[in-house]
């Protein structure tokens, strides 16, 4: 005898005219904030496909930034190697010094802080973020500086047998380990509340589970809150890394732009793709302006994907939680 | 030795008067409608609660005084709580969960492994050392935690309905063994149950509340 197995009927639900009308407001919203997206990129697309078609990968991987005569004798040469890489190095540096202490600060705040402590630092926190990146690349400049020059110098002395601390030159201003230790400051306050965000959310019957074997306070941290919250804080991380790679003034006044790519951190030499656009934009050739839309092409794709990996790893500790 | 409880336990807008004293070897049974604080006696015993007044004492050391200002924190008593709802670290396999205590406790890794295995054979678990907690069935699950718990060869174990999440056959395999594991268990045991059989078959002394 054959069964017949009944079809399953669509659910069609009758929205009400608030409904649609609020759903076509939310959606419009969110619709617009993709095609802006798709502008963004088209414009910088179509302003500097001239350029991916006279260079093709060699803008990628060239060195050499040359605006040129605008004749033959001295053609334009473009690449922005040297840049990402600075843009690369100077973010990693960043998240290096930043997210230790993200770690220790969200850890402090959502389990050793008193609770009248707790809220003002949070604030002060979020306060910190808000606060403009020139503001951040003057204090760089006049106060971090001369003091992490010193500090560059000791490492230099210390470890100039690893070839990431060696130096062409003793001069230790203005170089990509200054410029990162500036972006992690700037990046600490992001990585910082998403740690604790995700740290907020971690298990407290795993917590007492933890205290109830034996366990003390730091213990249940270790054992339950940091692996619960360790995709969450890779997210927060990679939002960090995002900033950090688009940071353009304060990276413009603490490091020296300089076409050649460097991955000794304490010399001073290096950029990142932000700053080359923000120094070479006022006085671009209409050719050499095509090639800084095709720059910051690169750089708008780059920190897409660095978001776009972020989001997916926030939203995977999300559902674990 | 001793476990002594006197003055009242709550926990938020909860809260109400225990008094209990159990010996060594001795299981109590505690009893009573959900919300009547059978739970909250448990944590407090083992430190996730501080008690509001009274005195929580085993054998002549004060745990809890709220008077006296004294609170022992729970890494310092020595007692171990097996909870309703298993709570198994998901991301250790079944010994680095049931070595977690003693690892807490300093012992060194060789040896918290070699303890553990023990611990998992007395429950009938020695050939799933490195299993994840997820592989396991829920009965098995709470088994783990039962070692976990007699590997700390503590004063006092906390069992906190450990037959109330666990499918029908399980719970039979476990009721199986915990009078086994109980009857060599030599420190003082506080079973928190709904179910008069458990009462009868696992304990000789009972606080209904």
């Amino acid at each position: 005898m054959s069964e017949t197995v009944p079809t399953q009927r669509d659910i069609v639900i009758r929205r009400g005219t608030a409904d649609k009308v609020f759903r076509t407001f939310i959606a419009s919203g969110a619709m617009l904030s993709l095609v802006v997206l798709g502008l963004i990129a088209g414009f910088l697309l179509f302003r500097g496909f001239e350029i991916f078609k006279d260079f093709g990968l060699s803008f990628i991987t060239g060195t050499q930034w040359d605006a040129g005569s605008g004749d033959a004798s001295a053609p334009a040469k473009f690449g922005i190697a040297a840049m990402l890489v600075g843009s690369v190095v100077t973010a990693v540096i960043a998240l290096c010094v930043a997210v230790p202490f993200a770690i220790a600060v969200s850890l402090f705040l959502e389990y050793y802080a008193p609770h009248f402590i707790r809220k003002p630092l949070t604030a002060v926190l979020d306060l910190v973020a808000a606060i403009p990146s020139v503001i951040y690349g003057i204090w760089g400049y006049t106060i971090l500086m001369p003091k992490a020059s010193g500090w560059a110098k000791s490492l230099n002395s210390w470890f100039d047998w690893i070839w990431i601390f060696k130096v062409p030159a003793p001069i230790f201003d203005r170089s990509p380990f200054i410029a990162g230790l500036l972006l992690a400051l700037m990046v600490l306050p992001i990585t910082t509340s998403v740690a604790r965000e995700v740290y907020s959310q971690a298990p407290r019957d795993q917590i007492d589970a933890a205290y109830g074997l034996g366990g003390t306070k730091w213990g249940a941290i270790r054992t339950v809150v940091m692996p619960f919250g360790r995709s969450g804080l890779v997210g927060g991380a990679m939002l960090g890394l995002g900033r950090a790679l688009g940071e353009t003034v304060a990276v413009y006044l603490v490091l020296n732009l300089v076409f050649k790519v460097n991955f000794q951190i304490l010399a001073s030499a290096g950029g990142n793709v932000a700053s080359l656009i923000a120094t070479r934009f006022g006085e671009a050739t209409p050719y050499e302006l095509k090639a800084l839309m095709a720059a910051g092409l690169v750089l708008f794709l780059v920190t897409l994907a660095v978001n776009a990996t972020a989001t997916y790893i926030v939203s995977r500790s999300r559902s674990a939680a | 030795m001793s476990l002594q409880l006197h003055g009242a336990v709550g926990r938020g807008a909860f809260h109400r008067d225990a008094s209990l004293s159990v010996n060594d070897g001795d299981v109590l049974a505690i009893t009573g409608p959900n919300g009547s604080g059978k739970s909250t006696i448990l944590h407090t015993i083992a430190g996730l609660v501080s008690l509001l007044h009274g005195t929580l004492k085993c054998n002549d050391d004060i745990w809890d005084a709220p008077a006296n200002q004294m609170f022992i924190q729970s890494e310092k008593r020595s007692c171990a709580v097996v909870f309703q709802d298993v709570r198994l670290f998901p991301h250790m396999n079944v010994i680095s969960n049931v070595a977690y205590g003693l690892r807490a406790h300093g012992v060194n890794k060789q040896q918290a492994h070699a303890q553990s295995l023990e611990a998992l054979s007395q429950v009938g678990l020695h050939s799933f050392e490195f299993r994840a907690p997820h592989e396991l069935s829920g009965g098995e699950q709470q088994r783990v935690a039962l070692a976990r718990a007699l590997v700390l060869k503590p004063q006092v174990l906390l069992l906190d309905e450990p037959f109330a999440a666990i499918d029908t056959g399980s719970r039979i395999a476990l009721r199986r063994l915990m009078p086994e594991v109980l009857a060599t268990f030599p420190g003082v045991t506080v079973l928190v149950s709904h179910d008069p059989a458990d009462v009868e078959s696992l304990a000789n002394s009972h606080l209904a509340l």
